[in-house]
């Protein structure tokens, strides 16, 4: 991973940067199944290695793929580096040893998620009752900083009308993937099992490595890859716009008004214990219904901010063939 | 001995940060500066799972019969917090594409250069 971190410095070529980030996502993600974080890895690999590698590429094309040389001497920036790493790994003597069970870390709350989540929550997955009930509140911060950045790529990307002459811009795509007729195929029998897993992993969430993050990263890749295959006004007459806006703000308002209904029942906020008569029948329909906001809204924003880049790459370009 | 084993993991960490660093402030170039984040943002996901991790420990999934589970804590704090750094990663990239449809470059210092130029010309303009 230092070896591609520093090859990363190196090279001017954008092209080869974005993919070298690409192997670097998923050489992490495989570190991450080492270390036991088998949720977080599930992560990494989607994001890291798949939904960011794509909208970094995007950029790429749109801006041109050299870097010049920089002009200022980067001696400072090397000096100031180094003592800052220096006085980092000097704080790290005082550190507890790596995988020692007696760490600062593994004794406040840790022992309460890990002995007693199965009493009180009665999901198996762990990281899934931290994620949804102990800590609930920061995810719901969480899916609303997602939300919130989708507006933001909406509101910088968004072409306000979309050029007239669709016929130019579909020629342009017809004679890009007619020159790709293996991979249609062969994605085009992927998708429906994609989405399936997709389902898999956000219903199976409790029960094994998954939930709504991944799943709806998951999701919103099988769609990115039919937009990039068969063009984005075949996408957009799947999935309109319009659509997954109102998805997006919908599942927000459905982790949030599972917060109010348990106010409403007695409880405090986001206090799934008052949704059923039994406690741990409430635990699981709540965990169940915010994993389902969650993962409505992570797949919908990834494909707001896949359509809006995209969007705005088929604006560019007609206005490039139509000054020509 | 014992102590090069037991803190190589925040080591590499630190390394990894450093280039991250490193990119952000010696490269002009935006996109780049972009990826330094990620990695910068990286080496801190891979300090918390290395803390969380236990030795001789599983995935923190409940079995029957197993009693060492890793901390989950981190595992939850970082699995959000990735998919949250891919949104405002986007969203820093919406910003470059701007900036290019502005200015025509994303160069730092060209950037830089092009708005000195604007100021000079707005100052004569007053005169």
């Amino acid at each position: 991973m230092v070896g591609i971190a520093l090859a990363v410095n190196q090279i001017k070529d954008m092209f080869a940067v974005v993919m070298l980030a690409g192997i670097y996502g998923l050489v992490s993600a495989s570190f991450f199944v080492a270390m036991d974080a088998v949720d977080v890895a599930f992560t990494e690999a989607s994001v890291g290695a798949g939904i960011s590698t794509l909208l970094m590429l995007t950029t790429v094309a749109m801006t041109g793929r050299t870097e010049h040389e920089a002009s200022h001497k980067p001696l400072l920036a090397l000096i100031l580096v180094a003592i800052t790493g220096g006085l980092l790994i000097y704080g790290t003597f005082d550190m507890p040893y790596f995988g020692s069970a007696d760490a600062a870390v593994h004794n406040h709350v840790a022992p309460r998620y890990i002995y007693d989540s199965m009493k009180e929550i009665g999901v198996p997955n762990m990281v899934t009752s931290v994620l949804a009930s102990y800590r609930g509140f920061d995810t719901f911060g969480e899916v609303t900083v997602i939300f919130t950045a989708g507006i933001g790529v909406l509101a910088l990307l968004s072409v306000a009308q979309r050029p007239k002459d669709d016929a130019a811009i579909e020629a342009i795509n017809d004679s890009m993937h007619e020159k790709h007729l293996i991979l249609r195929v062969a994605i085009k029998t992927m998708i429906p099992f994609i989405l399936l897993y997709a389902f898999y992993v956000q219903f199976h969430g409790d029960y094994g490595p998954g939930g709504g993050f991944q799943a709806g990263v998951i999701f919103a890749a099988a769609i990115i890859m039919y937009a990039m295959l068969f063009g984005l006004s075949a996408a957009r007459r799947v999935i309109t716009q319009p659509f997954v806006q109102l998805l997006s703000a919908l599942g927000v308002l459905l982790y949030g008004s599972v917060g109010v209904v348990s106010m409403i029942n007695g409880g405090s906020f986001l206090d799934y214990s008052v949704l059923a008569a039994d406690p741990i029948a409430g635990q699981h329909l709540g965990i169940l219904i915010i994993e389902l906001g969650v993962g409505l809204t992570v797949a919908s924003v990834m494909i707001i901010i896949f359509f809006s880049f995209s969007a705005r790459r088929e604006y560019q370009q007609a206005n490039k063939g139509a000054s020509l | 001995m014992t102590m090069i084993l037991g803190l190589y993991n925040y080591w590499v960490v630190i390394v990894l940060m450093m280039i991250g660093f490193y990119i952000i402030i010696a490269h002009g170039h935006l996109i780049k500066k972009i990826i330094g984040l990620n990695i910068f943002q990286t080496s801190v996901f891979i300090f918390y799972i290395s803390v969380g991790k236990v030795e001789g420990a599983t995935a923190p999934i409940w079995q029957e019969g197993i009693i060492l589970y890793s901390n989950p804590l981190p595992h939850v704090l970082i699995l959000t917090a990735i998919v949250v750094g891919i949104a405002t990663t986007a969203l820093g990239l919406a910003l470059i594409i701007r900036i290019k449809e502005a200015y025509g470059v994303i160069d730092e210092d060209e950037i830089q250069a092009m708005d000195n130029q604007a100021m000079v010309n707005q100052d004569k303009e007053h005169q």
